[in-house]
């Protein structure tokens, strides 16, 4: 059995870090280099994963010596990888743009523990081979965006963070009871071996109710329907952890539904994948028409979120290696780019001081960088060739089609027009029109802050236009979504 | 008795259920911290109760009380309080800055 130590280290270097951070609450200094030095070097061994992955197949690691199913396995296959080092990439840009705006008084609140474990939680749920690891690391970094979510602290901002942690409550409690139940069925909590015992008895209908369960869960987390929450919670907290909830957090919901109705829910697509798809297009219409009807920034922002869960469910609803293709790559340009949109749009809030876009105007007079590199994530979004949004369009659009859902495949074309209206209304009303604020009456600098945001057009220019480069990664992660033995394999084996 | 345990749970999520279901900061807590407890009793009966003998490693005895479950609402229970004890101190200090415990009030003045 091969073990590969390099698996626990994209969660023990931040935990660490974070941990020792507490102990220095007062060295601000020391605090951001060590966690910028912690997140560089996750960065790296992702890289590292990445390649061993390509190499030499799924890798595994046996927590404590005990074999899979007795202990709890670690499993990294190429999808995993991909998204820590999308995670990565996304927290070092954040982290890069909390230092000049984040505040001395949040600083020397823990805010860099809190950011650390937040990472630690959501690559632990990326690598974890078993169910109720996966519950645990849910919590790590729910606890953690709890407490950053408050942070700052206004009326409507606890308002909204407290529905946002009751909701997040009531959903956990959801997800026990479904491991309650699947354990009472199946009698094992190993992903791979509760893909082996119900490829064995069978997916009967109490199984697939379960898997239902499961689905409500996480779309919970994911903003799959039952996205009631997120529009107010994410529009709460300061731009950098706006930036990384919008980046990450949904994005543990899709990658939890991605590994379940892949490796253990693949049995009945006809009813679990399409209920998946009912839902993502309903997704994508309802986050569609809040996009285009709010004129708060923030509140259109959101719903952009909304609408790409929907879109990267549609590649899984199509269960062909063309549609997880592109929802792969789909998922990792919205990662990037949903970093990106929420920090421009964060600065464009720091400069003016409003959210709301009819006050705001002709900001690309004095700030053409910050305009066009919106342009440029706008578009991406959209997904015009070259940028990074193209592909992952082309492929679940493709994939869909294929598979015969040309419903889903054609309101996800709609649902791109409802991102490119609500996208250039922004550009529109932000960035043209008459200059309305002066140099001196802007409410803040962008000193500092436009280094990250240039960071992630870099990144998201990258992807777009070194597509071809990934391709290869890229299809192997969508080969081993799609064939659940060579994860059983690398598990037991 | 597992008939019994499970009727007991599906009546605690329930009450949970109406107490979050209500304005008051203070009875959501309650009602989201019983419905955890009732999901920690679920996990304790999906492993079977009292299949056997503790779960000792030994020879003579032939079964054993699965003990995985009870290891997993362990787990569970300290993440649960946790969370609760961090979320009466933001009711209390939302109490304390805001002067209510009504969560139609904490809306505040943006929300249309």
């Amino acid at each position: 059995m091969s073990m590969n130590n390099l698996l626990i280290t994209p969660v023990v270097i931040p935990l660490f870090t974070g941990m020792v951070l507490i102990l220095f609450q007062r060295n601000i200094r020391l605090q951001r280099v060590l966690s910028l030095v912690a997140l560089l070097v996750t960065s790296v061994i992702s890289v590292l994963l990445m390649n061993q992955i390509r190499s030499g197949g799924i890798q595994t690691l046996q927590l404590g010596g005990w074999e899979a199913p007795f202990g709890i396995s670690f499993v990294g296959d190429m999808f995993s990888a991909m998204l820590l080092l999308a995670t990565s990439v996304v927290s070092i840009c954040c982290l890069l743009y909390a230092f000049p705006s984040i505040g001395r008084k949040q600083e020397k609140l823990y805010f860099y523990p809190l950011f650390l474990f937040l990472v630690t939680g959501v690559n632990g749920s990326f690598l974890t081979g078993d169910l109720f690891n996966l519950y645990v690391f849910f919590e790590v970094f729910l606890v953690a965006s709890y407490v950053l979510i408050t942070m700052g602290g206004d009326k409507r901002q606890l308002g909204e963070s407290l529905k946002y942690i009751f909701t997040n409550i009531i959903s956990s409690a959801f997800f026990l009871m479904g491991i309650a139940y699947l354990y009472s069925i199946t009698g094992t909590l190993n992903l791979a071996h509760l893909s082996i015992r119900i490829a064995e008895v069978g997916q009967d209908g109490l199984i697939t109710t379960v898997a239902f369960l499961f689905l409500i869960v996480f779309a919970l987390k994911a903003g799959l329907l039952l996205y009631y929450w997120l529009p107010g919670s994410y529009s709460v907290p300061p731009t950098a952890i706006a930036a990384i909830f919008a980046a990450l957090l949904t994005k543990v919901g899709i990658y939890a539904i991605f590994r379940m109705f892949t490796l253990i829910f693949y049995h009945e697509p006809q009813i679990t994948h399409l209920l998946i798809g009912i839902l993502a297009a309903i997704t994508m219409v309802l986050g569609g028409l809040g996009a285009i009807g709010y004129w708060d920034l923030r509140k259109i922002l959101t719903f952009n979120v909304v609408i790409s869960v929907g879109f990267i469910m549609a590649g899984l609803v199509s269960l062909t290696p063309e549609g997880i293709t592109g929802s792969i790559y789909y998922l990792v340009h919205d990662m990037l780019i949903k970093a990106l949109v929420f920090l421009v749009g964060g600065t464009i809030i720091h400069i003016t001081g409003t959210s709301n876009l009819k006050e705001i105007s002709g900001l690309i007079r004095h700030h053409p960088r910050l305009g066009w590199m919106f342009f440029i994530a706008a578009l991406s979004m959209v997904g015009i060739p070259p940028l990074s949004g193209f592909l992952g369009k082309v492929f679940i659009t493709q994939g869909s089609f294929e598979a015969g859902y040309y419903w889903l495949g054609g309101i996800g074309l709609l649902a791109s027009l409802f991102i490119l209206y609500s996208m250039i209304k922004i550009f529109m009303n932000a960035f043209w029109g008459e200059t309305t604020l002066s140099v001196e009456e802007e409410k803040g600098t962008t000193k500092g802050l436009l280094l990250p945001i240039a960071l992630l057009t870099i990144a998201s220019l990258t992807l777009g236009i070194g597509a071809e480069g990934i391709a290869d990664y890229v299809s192997q992660a969508a080969e081993e979504l799609l064939n659940p033995n060579l994860y059983i394999h690398a598990v037991f084996d | 008795m597992e008939t019994l345990i499970v009727i007991l749970v599906g009546i605690l999520i329930s009450i949970g259920t109406y107490l979050i279901l209500s304005r008051q900061l203070l009875r959501i807590v309650l009602g989201s911290s019983i419905i955890s407890h009732a999901v920690n009793l679920l996990i304790i009966t999906s492993g079977g109760l009292k299949t056997g003998s503790p779960p000792l490693l030994g020879e003579k005895v032939a079964s054993f009380t699965d003990a995985i479950p009870q290891a997993l609402i362990l787990t569970a229970i300290v993440i649960n309080f946790a969370v609760t004890a961090l979320v009466l101190v933001l009711c209390y200090r939302s109490y304390q800055n805001f002067g209510t415990d009504d969560m139609e009030q904490l809306r505040g003045n943006e929300h249309e």
